[in-house]
């Protein structure tokens, strides 16, 4: 077990590493192949009108004069041991991790993406309570009424809410009940109005994802109803009620962990589509501003952390897989 | 004692509650809740203090450190926490393209044959620590302007336009004497040396560039995380893609006759999607959408289908001109004929259209200063029935210009943006019916300067004919507006806004008569010229002067569009 | 004479499909007394499978008419509550393929707790010692260790043998054993068929065994019903079937069975064809396409099942002198010359 944590530890960073190579080379390489100089890219951090000294002040100012196997190693060493950078008058220290300076903002990357983190977290984990809730159970209720009314509207409902866009029912949702807008408030600061405001992005997320489960689970429960361990457990003798929860339940529920783990480390990098509606100043909207403005740093953050999220999900599962189904062998 | 007056009665107000409403129907208001109302009228004028002004963005700023921003609702906010040397006056319609004294005492007075400009600070202007501004900080916050590795985003006018030889900023080197582009023989006295009369001068030192900055307190490209205030308000948090809040500034000079300070605090949400915009301004939890832009189009039709909203709603110019060009270096277009018969050929309306249409598009444009510019002159060289396009006029061009058959180009545009691709089309069926074939070429938005319209090569190396543009003034003169996209000294390789690559002596000659001209009114005359002068050379178009339709919470006070921003005015609001 | 421990009469058992009932089981009758065993043979789909599912109860959407008595309760007529009740503690089965018959995120010990609980209240430890004590009764070595074990630990017989505890931990007075060897090795297979003997003697339970083998039943089974396309074709003692077989079908069944030499196989016992869909079952005797001695009888009408001697029913159009000769003179040699 320890031993399987270390590998896994070891291929993420290793990940997260290859991760990092690719944003680089997507950022600076691609661009290149389709024919922008590095004067035009530093030209977008100038301003109206620069001028070719100011342009190349800039690229001294933001590293694109050097070659990018030495920006890399800026960036490692950021990351590692955090770097020094020129504000004008004073250079400042950028501790590990140090992600960078934004190139259109001028602030440190890591400190906003941690505070725009506790909007995403709380967004994807309140979303995830409500949809696993209404989700799961819809999917087994579903399936246990098989072809029933209850299953039929379930099931219609379930591929509306799959199909509709978030925009589209997050917009409508805000005419409709909440046209004043959703600001943020931080959960350390009022709980209560903490919950309040989320509760529309929540119940609209949960939507889209109970909709999956909802499925997800109908069709996982109706192959599980079927197998011969359920014909077993009947045959033993034990109420049908125990047959569904501990005997089919149980392994329905298995595989759907593992996509809800991986659904988990996805939103954490951001929902950029409930973040965009709701105007919630989360990791999402922080990567499309990031990649509208072309500013590397803040994109390589919020890769990275994506990445992060992603992988530490997926090491999680698989803990998680191990101690639910003990067929599977970590190793 | 009169501050505390109010303060007072505001308490009664609000302990009586429904009264505190019917109270703010003041009947000495200057303009009533109408359409269109703070388009020539201050609505709900009152005196009325406290509340929370709430405004929101759906974008962010570039920088709130007034040195280092260029966005037009950034220059018209800027001024709530910071005072140029001038600004404009706080009045509803024309009047307020007038300049007045803001942080000086006085307009510019110019000598050495317009190459000196001397401004007269006010006294006991203080910052809202309570230090004292002196004409130092002026100075600095100019000089470090000319550091465009640190502060990137704002004009190079000063920078341009300044004797101070190639002096690179504050940061490198610290002595603020090294700057020779103004000079401060004491406190109180800001000149400036120019290397070339320039007579809107004043317009220039409006702009936030000069909102002094004590060196003391600058931290380069960290200063915008908290600039200095010498307006009403102050910075409290500025969250980029969060939010930004000002409260009162207590050592604000309440002399100060261009702003006032009746909110508490002013809350900006920053990147709040745009239909949730329109929809919290509806509901009332929002007083106004800072970018000024205009509503999306959902919202439009609700607010201008239902009276009692319509009433609460402006259609203002935004002080934008739509316009393509024609690049008079790739042929057929280097022959004035074939850019007339272009000209003829355009049809209007149906460009309007694709912009949305009157309302949310603009009114059809037939000049290149919009309405709101200081020099606009109604005119019409190339007029067609509706104009809607006369086919056989721009046939006749054709012929002239020795292609009765037609001809084939490219129309360049930005893939990204929805009308101008609609635009784009209209186009190309306009010309479609005599026989110009066009191919339209879309290309990001994000490099449409840097690398396509705005790169003569590239126009030339594809033989891109058309150009669409669009272009707001940094300051509302015709020299303003016009210097940048008709004088042919600006043409660059890189950046280029002449995208026409129109060169012309005489009109250069006539901006900088007009920059030599100390008599305003003969430079308003100059910039009508100049405007003709460019029309007749016929490789604009411009097709529309820019609108939006802005909504204003009832809620709030004080209400009116600046011209100067194409906007409402931000310093004078107050909430009911 | 008193009726035996479970007496099934004219048994039947439809399923509602889109295309119509299908009748998978059809008139099928026997009895079991405790302490015996009974034999039910046939190919996958011939029904066998069916009725022992009917009997357990254990039929999602299935039709069931006849009479099913178990212990002197009729189980059509019990609710299912009661029903449910009597499955494990009174009746139980043990399936084909243990390792899919155990669920496998519990442990085995877990699940024959469960089972023993389910009628028992005793607490916890109790039934783990139970549970310890039927593992080490069906002979799994280490007993108290292996119960912490899940089922994929366990070798196949290991985990057949786990089954058998877990069915057995109610001390149940009807085992039902659905192809209980059919997924093990043939040295396996002896052992967990010495064990049901074994454990059937000590409790003196009554014991369906389903197999398609009629090897497996030879030494186990006081009785034998042969089952095709969802009824019965022949229906014995034991030795009867094996010594006088009447139905074609059991001729071939029995030609079919492992012998330890390797000559061919006489053409007359094998069976060709494969077995009829239940959906599309054929008329007359639906054995009959398969048959090498059917009539027209056999193709247009259904054989009734007739006593040809004491306990022994067959359900044939051939004549039995007619078919006693063809076992004498044609089938016999072949089978006992194999042997």
């Amino acid at each position: 077990m320890a031993g399987f944590v270390i590998r896994r530890a070891l291929g993420a960073v290793l990940l997260l590493v290859v991760t990092s190579m690719v944003t680089f080379a997507i950022f600076f390489v691609v661009p290149r192949l389709a024919g922008q100089t590095v004067d035009q890219l530093a030209a977008q951090y100038v301003g109206k009108d620069p001028s070719q000294a100011e342009i190349e002040a800039t690229k001294v100012k933001l590293g694109l004069d050097q070659p990018i196997t030495v920006q890399y190693g800026r960036f490692v060493k950021g990351i590692v041991a955090g770097r020094e950078y020129s504000f004008g008058p004073s250079t400042e220290y950028c501790p590990p991790p140090c992600f960078g300076y934004s190139f259109k903002t001028q602030r440190p990357v890591w400190p906003d993406l941690v505070d725009r983190m506790e909007v995403t977290a709380s967004l994807a984990f309140g979303a995830s309570v409500l949809w696993l809730l209404a989700g799961v159970s819809i999917g087994v209720l579903s399936a246990l009424r098989k072809g029933s009314f209850f299953d039929r509207a379930a099931m219609i409902t379930a591929l509306a809410g799959v199909s509709l866009p978030i925009f589209f029912t997050g917009l409508l949702s805000l005419a409709l009940f909440l046209p004043t807008g959703v600001s943020y408030v931080s959960i350390t600061d009022d709980p209560l109005a903490w919950a309040k405001n989320l509760l529309l992005p929540w119940i609209t997320l949960a939507f889209l994802y109970a909709a999956l489960y909802a499925r997800l689970t109908r069709a996982g429960m109706l192959e599980t109803m079927g197998e011969d361990y359920i014909r077993t457990a009947r045959a033993k003798g034990l109420p049908e009620r125990i047959v569904v929860t501990r005997h089919a339940l149980r392994a329905t529920l298995t595989p759907i962990l593992t996509v809800f783990g991986l659904d988990i480390g996805l939103l954490l990098g951001g929902a950029v589509l409930t973040e965009s509606t709701f105007s919630l100043p989360g990791i999402g909207r922080y990567a499309i501003d990031a990649i509208n403005n072309n500013d590397l740093p803040q994109v390589l953050g919020v890769t990275m952390l994506a990445a992060f999220f992603i992988v530490v999900a997926n090491l999680i599962v698989d803990l998680l897989y191990a101690v639910a189904d003990p067929r599977v062998r970590l190793s | 004692m009169m501050m505390k007056k109010t303060g007072l009665a505001a308490v009664v107000a609000l302990a009586l509650g429904v009264t505190a409403c019917s109270s703010g129907d003041d009947k000495d208001n200057g303009g009533t809740a109408e359409f269109n109302a703070a388009d020539a009228s201050i609505v709900n004028q009152s005196a009325k203090t406290g509340g929370t002004l709430n405004l929101a963005l759906s974008d962010d700023w570039d920088s709130i450190d007034p040195g280092n921003t260029y966005y037009a609702f950034s220059w018209n906010f800027a001024r709530l926490y910071g005072r140029a040397l001038t600004t404009f006056k706080p009045a509803a319609g024309k009047d307020g393209l007038t300049l007045v004294p803001d942080l000086a005492q006085n307009l510019g007075e110019v000598s050495d044959g317009g190459r000196t400009v001397t401004y007269k600070l006010k006294p006991g202007i203080k910052y809202e620590d309570g230090t004292p501004v002196t004409a130092k900080d002026v100075k600095y916050a100019v000089a470090r302007t000319y550091a465009r590795d640190v502060l990137p985003n704002g004009p190079t006018y000063f920078v341009d336009l300044l004797d101070a030889g190639t002096y690179t900023g504050p940061y490198k080197n610290t002595d603020i004497n090294a700057f020779t582009g103004i000079q401060t023989p004491d406190d109180t006295t800001v000149v400036f040396k120019l290397k070339q009369p320039f007579g809107d001068f004043d317009f220039l030192v409006s702009s936030p560039q000069t909102i002094p900055v004590p060196q003391a307190k600058d931290t380069g490209a960290k200063y915008q995380e908290h600039p200095m205030s010498t307006g009403s308000y102050k910075v409290d948090t500025y969250e980029p893609g969060k939010q930004f809040v000002l409260s009162k500034n207590p050592n604000w000079d309440s002399s100060d006759p261009n702003r006032k300070q009746l909110v508490d605090k002013i809350d900006v949400k920053l990147k709040v999607n745009a239909e949730d915009i329109d929809n919290r301004l509806l509901a009332g939890s929002l007083d106004a959408d800072i970018a000024g832009s205009g509503m999306q189009a959902a919202a439009r039709s609700r607010v201008l289908s239902d009276p009692n909203l319509k009433k609460n709603s402006d259609n203002t110019f935004t002080g934008r001109l739509w316009f393509f060009v024609m690049d008079e270096k790739v042929a057929p277009f280097d022959n004035i004929e074939c850019r007339k018969a272009v000209q003829y050929a355009t049809d209007k309306v149906a460009l309007q259209t694709a912009y949305g249409g009157p309302i949310a598009g603009g009114d059809v444009a037939t000049t290149m200063l919009p309405p709101t510019i200081v020099g606009y002159q109604k005119f019409d060289l190339y007029a067609t029935p509706e104009s809607k396009g006369d086919v056989a006029k721009a046939k006749d061009a054709l012929t002239r210009c020795g292609r009765p058959d037609g001809f084939e180009t490219k129309i360049l545009l930005r893939a990204d943006r929805p009308n101008e691709v609609a635009a784009g089309e209209a186009l190309q069926q306009a010309l479609g019916k005599v026989n110009i074939k066009a191919e339209i070429r879309s290309v990001p938005a994000g490099q449409y300067f840097t690398r396509f319209a705005g790169a003569p090569e590239y126009m030339k190396g594809n033989q891109i004919g058309i150009a669409f543009h669009g272009w707001q003034a940094d300051w509302p003169t015709g020299y303003g507006f016009l210097q940048q996209l008709v004088d042919g000294r600006t043409i660059k390789a890189q950046g280029n806004t002449n995208v026409q690559e129109m060169n012309v002596p005489e009109i250069n000659a006539m901006f900088d008569k007009a920059a030599a001209s100390t008599d305003a009114k003969e430079r308003e005359t100059i910039y009508g010229q100049i405007d003709k002068a460019a029309m007749e050379h016929a490789s604009v178009v411009p097709f529309l002067y820019g609108k939006g339709l802005l909504y204003r919470n009832p809620a709030m006070t004080n209400v009116f569009i600046s011209y100067p921003f194409g906007m409402y005015d931000y310093v004078g609001l107050g909430k009911g | 004479m008193t009726a035996p421990f479970l007496q099934v009469k004219d048994l039947q058992v439809s399923f509602p499909t889109d295309d119509g009932l299908v009748r998978s089981v059809n008139d099928v009758s026997f009895g079991v007394a405790r302490g015996e065993t009974l034999g039910i043979v046939g190919e996958s789909g011939s029904g066998k499978s069916v009725t022992s599912l009917a009997i357990m109860g254990l039929l999602k959407g299935a039709k069931r008419s006849g009479e099913i008595w178990l212990d002197g309760i009729s189980l059509l007529d019990a609710s299912s509550e009661e029903v449910r009740k009597l499955r494990g503690r009174k009746m139980a089965m043990i399936f084909q393929d243990p390792l899919s018959a155990m669920h496998p995120f519990y442990s085995v010990g877990q699940q024959i707790i469960e089972a023993y609980r389910i009628h028992h209240r005793v607490t916890k430890a109790v039934a783990r010692k139970h549970a310890i004590d039927m593992l080490n009764r069906v002979g799994i070595p280490r007993p108290d260790k292996r119960v912490d074990d899940y089922p994929h630990q366990f070798s196949g017989g290991m985990r057949q043998r786990a089954m058998i505890a877990m069915a057995l931990s109610c001390d149940p007075e009807l085992l039902i054993a659905d192809e209980p060897t059919t997924a093990l090795d043939v040295t396996v297979q002896a052992q967990i068929l010495d064990l049901i003997r074994d454990l059937q003697r000590d409790f003196n339970t009554a014991v369906i065994l389903i197999t398609h083998d009629l090897g497996v039943v030879s030494e186990l089974s006081d009785n034998i019903l042969v089952m095709y396309a969802g009824r019965a074709a022949e229906y014995a003692s034991a030795e009867d079937l094996f010594t006088a077989p009447e139905h074609p079908y059991t001729w071939g069944l029995l030609g079919s069975m492992p012998r330890l030499d390797a000559e061919p196989t006489d053409r007359l016992l094998q069976i060709k064809g494969t077995p009829p869909s239940m959906i599309n079952v054929p008329a007359g005797c639906a054995f009959h396409p398969r048959c090498p001695y059917a009539d027209l009888a056999s193709r247009t009408l259904v054989p009734p099942l007739t006593e040809v001697a004491p306990g022994h029913r067959v359900a044939c159009h051939i004549p039995v002198e007619e078919r006693r000769r063809i076992w004498q003179h044609d089938i016999r040699p072949a089978v006992e010359g194999g042997r």
